[in-house]
């Protein structure tokens, strides 16, 4: 029994001998240690875990995301538990200095309202901002509104009450959405903007499968759900209208647009909603997930890692993300953040990591 | 033979009364680790959640608004959504695990005893996130076109029947979430109810028969007054069970904060709450009203639990 153990331990030691090996034959590419550690947004976890295997394999750099949510993220962050965050929701810049750290966009993706109407075919229903808002605050209650057929002149409207479906657990996606509503409708107001409200209509679906389960179910139901899950399922989107007054369907090249015709370079610690963007293409609802991480780093070599990830990604990782459903960052909102990266340096004073010229 | 038994006696005795100790040490060790763990959680809870009785007062048990955006909190839709949704669950459960157990224990064919039994024991088994999935993507469909409809199309506008019918046509709500609880805790029910008929002594039932007694009349008479109070314990176990899932009621009742005010419409319960919002909840009087609901749920389970043991204990003296 004891002689077992005994060669067990061995038999242990002797293979981590072997990966510490390993590791160091991996150092010349991996720029520092095995693994690092994050947690936060449960929206990008797929890419990142995608963008994980694929660098482990090339550089032996180990990524262990957590996908805790968002508001799990900033916790463990400002905890200093993790060496970044995750985050659909943006920090506010005054709140970044406050407990000082940087945020940086990684991929953007953006918000889908799903409807389910007999008879009328996916895209063809067409809804402003302040007609959504109504239609979520329960005050157009029926799909033959005159509202709503004003803007859907010659579509065949159900006379069909409306169910509004909601996200029940706390999320980015309700962020993004209530902002989008707060932005564009004045009555939206008295509910306000967050990762959860006082919904005053609907029903609540825990989670993006929620969500859809309830509004596949339910004719005559409008819900909202990310981009990449509503296209993964092929689910019944709604055209929204867009700053510009055209009417424009979720596709990757109108949530790109929206985020190229962002300034980003008037927004301090990348705090930018990309709601309501002009461009006569570009989709109404879209925003960035973003890292977070802490401006001084204890240990620059856990720095250097985390920011040699997220170059690799924006080198060689939009593939991945486009194959995903997510819409990779524009060229210049990437260089952009690799030069921001200047200001996270190590217990030296020096910045931890200096992205090669692209 | 006296000598060796001398000689190998003494220490042997000594070294039984050291090993007596250790085990009594160990036991009690592992008793007090229990109580110092539950004293914790308690008291980490009411730290937790003490801002939020602070700020809200007495209005975080009356109020039913929940409002994350201006930070207003009141826990009471959320516990009249558990307490419903739990009695509802006890009162579907309760026939039906009465019935299975008594069906088993009596009159079962011994060849379809143990495959009925282990199907109870399956059903405990599983584990609420599926029984969530089912509800919502299987059973939700089919009350909605089965159940729901036919009531809600054939209540008389203007009635209180109405009133208490209205919903959204998708089968969440309170009722479904109730009826999937019952699911859940029906084989814990069954199973205790099982073994509590099983200790009943055969001398006492087949004296019963031999009096002239038919089957009905000796459970009744004889088997469910034998196991009364064991039985009460048995129920308090599947409630206690009911107040606290969270995962399958989450799926199912339609998350929406406020007094639920039909059978069909949403609700939400307190471990729905908390699970839904906490992995998101960044603010200190959303953090803290959410560990005050744990709270609140911690001490409806005790006063659950403790009304338990007050009936048992009467049953017992009386």
């Amino acid at each position: 029994m004891f002689r077992k153990v005994l060669v067990g331990v061995a038999a242990c030691l002797a293979l981590t001998a072997c990966s510490n090996n390993s590791d160091k034959a991996g150092e010349a590419k991996a720029p520092a240690g095995a693994q690092i550690a994050g947690a936060g947004a449960t929206f990008p976890a797929p890419l990142y875990a995608k963008w994980a295997e694929a660098q482990k394999a090339e550089t032996g750099l180990a990524l262990n995301y957590q996908a805790i949510g968002s508001g799990g993220g900033i916790k463990q962050i400002k905890a200093k538990t993790v060496a970044f965050g995750a985050s659909d929701k943006p920090l506010k810049p005054e709140e970044l200095n406050e407990a000082g750290l940087v945020q940086f966009p990684t991929v953007i993706g953006g918000v889908v309202p799903i409807v389910n109407l007999p008879g009328v075919t996916p895209g063809q229903i067409k809804l402003t901002g302040p007609l959504l808002a109504d239609i979520f605050l329960g005050t157009v209650k029926k799909w033959n509104d005159p509202a709503i057929a004003q803007a859907n002149p010659g579509v065949a409207l159900p006379n069909l009450p409306i169910t509004v479906v909601h996200r029940s657990d706390g999320s980015g996606t309700t962020f993004l959405f209530t902002s989008y509503l707060t932005a564009v409708a004045p009555q939206w107001a008295k509910v306000g903007a967050s990762d959860a409200v006082a919904w005053p209509a609907g029903q609540g679906g825990k989670g993006n499968d929620g969500v859809s389960g309830y509004v596949k179910q339910t004719p005559g139901a409008i819900g909202y759900v990310e981009y990449a899950f509503a296209k993964q399922n092929g689910l019944a989107h709604a055209a929204l209208q867009n700053a510009a007054g055209t009417f424009v369907n979720p596709t990757a090249e109108s949530f790109a647009a929206a985020a190229s015709g962002a300034d980003w370079s008037k927004a301090p610690g990348f705090y930018l909603l990309l709601i309501n963007q002009p461009g006569a293409n570009a989709w109404p609802i879209t925003g960035a997930t973003f890292i977070l991480m802490h401006k001084a780093q204890a240990d620059a070599a856990t720095g250097k890692s985390v920011l040699s990830f997220v170059d690799w990604a924006y080198a060689k990782g939009d593939a991945a993300a486009n194959e995903l459903a997510y819409v990779p960052l524009p060229a210049d909102l990437k260089q952009r953040v690799r030069s921001s990266w200047s200001a996270i340096v190590g217990p030296d004073g020096k910045p931890v990591y200096v992205p090669a010229a692209q | 033979m006296t000598t060796v038994a001398e000689a190998g006696g003494a220490p042997r005795a000594a070294r039984g009364a050291a090993l007596d100790r250790l085990f009594e040490a160990l036991c009690f060790g592992a008793a007090t680790l229990l109580l110092t763990a539950l004293g914790g959680l308690v008291v980490s809870l009411a730290i937790g959640g003490w801002p939020a009785f602070e700020r809200f007062g007495l209005s975080f048990f009356t109020s039913a608004t929940w409002d994350p955006v201006q930070e207003i909190y009141g826990a009471a839709g959320a516990v009249t959504g558990t307490l419903v949704t739990a009695t509802l669950a006890l009162l579907f459960a309760l026939p039906l695990a009465f019935g299975i157990a008594i069906f088993l224990v009596e009159l079962c064919p011994p060849m379809l005893r143990r495959p009925i039994g282990t199907a109870v024991e399956l059903l405990a088994g599983i584990p609420s996130i599926v029984y969530g999935m089912w509800g919502l993507f299987v059973f939700a469909p089919w009350f909605a076109k089965h159940v729901q409809m036919p009531i809600m199309m054939s209540a008389k506008p203007g009635t209180l029947w109405e009133t208490i019918t209205t919903g959204v046509p998708n089968g969440a709500g309170i009722l479904s979430a109730s009826i999937i609880l019952a699911i859940m805790i029906l084989p814990f029910i069954a199973a205790t109810m099982r073994e509590l008929l099983l200790t009943i002594p055969a001398q006492v039932r087949e004296s019963a028969y031999g009096l002239g007694s038919t089957t009905f009349e000796v459970i009744r008479n004889v088997s469910i007054p034998y196991v009364r109070t064991g039985a009460i314990g048995a129920v308090m176990l599947g409630l206690g069970r009911a107040l606290g899932e969270t995962m399958a009621v989450t799926f199912i009742i339609g998350n929406a904060h406020g007094f639920p005010t039909s059978i069909f419409a949403s609700g939400s319960t307190i471990a729905s709450t908390i699970a839904n919002e906490f992995a998101e909840a960044t603010g200190e009087a959303h953090t803290s009203s959410l560990i005050a609901l744990g709270l609140v749920l911690f001490l409806i389970t005790f006063a659950v639990l403790a009304l338990a043991r007050l009936l048992i204990g009467r049953q017992a003296h009386a």
